[in-house]
């Protein structure tokens, strides 16, 4: 029954008589948000947040994992998203909740003693709806960092035709295994799709090559010649051509230019085009 | 009786179209049919289509890899034609490669490429 006395306490706490508190609590809030949002947007979340919380109290939740509390943390958890697609801090999400402590300090210096308790224990419970707050927003962050993660992978993987019969993937950063099956997979629907006896890798984008690339690498043009199509590498720069020397990496066979100019120069040769250059040109 | 693979003729060729999942039995009528056929209508090339198979384990792999030596014996050339890129990617994955397989991307290549000469040589 003692809970029940507490819970009681703080709503009294709450719901002060002749002050509009959700009004103070958004106007305490709008403050850090520097007039990034409207105060009438916020009032509204918040008074949403303050009646929730209330009502939470007044049926005996204890803490912020209490059943009870199951409304107030689907309103935070909206809140904490939206702050953080609209891209606010962590601070400035966490302070929304924690400026209700500022309206209600007041009652430290007015209040009796009994106030003044369950003041402290209303800024604990405060304490964990905002630590909550930063743990829904963090997630939020995370989703959408994978979310553009994929979309990046999608982005980053082009496949180019070059001529008939001959086209291209220009590799833009790390390889890693996820991306070496994105690339493969794409590289040889567009070998089926366009036909072409010719593929050109190049790697003149990626940064550095290591044993785990050069694997991957090596399993894509094996891959494609499986298919019937051959493959050149392009792009290889001095410092990456050193690299692969010194780690022992074996091309074999594997047809290697410098520039994507030579390989396709190469590529058009073994499908039977030859350029010719014109005397007179205007070059 | 099971079912066996047709061997078709188109000139100096022989095509044969893999269109159903093979069991080892079938796969070794069609090694002895197939070697038969080279002598008997002395054939320079073959030409193994497997678009219709969506999955190559290492058995088949193997297989591919017999006849190609087989009719390299019988001085015919062989090409698989037609891979789907996610069975080529489940032989890299397998750690196949196919050696002295040649492979073209569909029938119409397969066949251009026996008309020239040996890869080997122009790939240089």
């Amino acid at each position: 029954m003692v809970k029940r006395d507490v819970a009681a306490d703080l709503v009294a706490l709450l719901s002060a008589e002749g002050r509009d508190v959700a009004a103070e609590w958004a106007q305490r809030a709008s403050g850090p948000l520097a007039g990034r949002m409207s105060l009438l947007a916020l009032e509204r979340e918040l008074r949403e947040l303050y009646t929730a919380l209330v009502e939470a109290l007044r049926q005996g939740a204890a803490d912020v994992h209490a059943e009870q509390m199951s409304e107030v943390r689907a309103l935070l958890t909206e809140l904490s998203r939206s702050r953080a697609r609209q891209g606010f801090t962590p601070t400035e999400t966490a302070v929304s909740i924690l400026s209700l402590k500022r309206v209600l300090e007041p009652v430290l210096q007015e209040g009796s003693v009994e106030e003044a308790g369950s003041y402290f224990r209303l800024g604990l419970l405060l304490d964990d709806l905002s630590m909550f707050t930063i743990e829904a927003y963090t997630q939020t962050r995370e989703e959408l960092i994978i979310v553009q993660a994929e979309q990046l992978m999608e982005l980053s993987t082009p496949v180019v035709k070059l001529w008939e019969g001959v086209i291209a993937v220009p590799l833009v950063g790390t390889l890693d295994s996820a991306r070496t099956q994105v690339v493969m997979e794409k590289l040889l629907q567009a070998l089926v799709d366009t036909g072409s006896e010719q593929a050109i890798i190049d790697i003149t984008g990626v940064p550095a090559i290591d044993t785990q690339v050069a694997q991957h690498l090596l399993k894509t043009i094996v891959a494609v010649r499986l298919m019937g199509a051959e493959c050149t590498v392009s792009g290889i720069r001095p410092q990456i051509a050193q690299t692969i020397v010194a780690l022992g990496i074996e091309f074999g066979d594997i047809q290697t230019k410098a520039t994507l100019a030579d390989a396709l120069q190469l590529a058009l040769r073994k499908s039977g085009v030859d350029m010719v250059e014109h005397a007179g040109g205007h070059r | 009786m099971t079912e066996r693979v047709p061997i078709l003729r188109i000139g100096e060729v022989l095509v044969v179209s893999i269109q159903f999942d093979l069991e080892d039995q079938t796969v070794l009528h069609l090694q002895e049919d197939l070697a038969e056929q080279i002598v008997a209508r002395s054939a320079r090339g073959v030409i193994i289509d497997i678009t219709a198979l969506e999955i190559v384990d290492s058995f088949v792999g193997r297989m591919l890899a017999t006849i190609a030596d087989v009719s390299r014996m019988l001085d015919a050339r062989t090409v698989v034609v037609g891979m789907r890129p996610a069975v080529a990617i489940t032989l890299v994955e397998l750690g196949l490669s196919l050696g002295g397989v040649d492979t073209a991307l569909d029938l119409e290549k397969g066949l251009a490429r026996l008309r020239r000469p040996a890869r080997s040589a122009d790939r240089v």
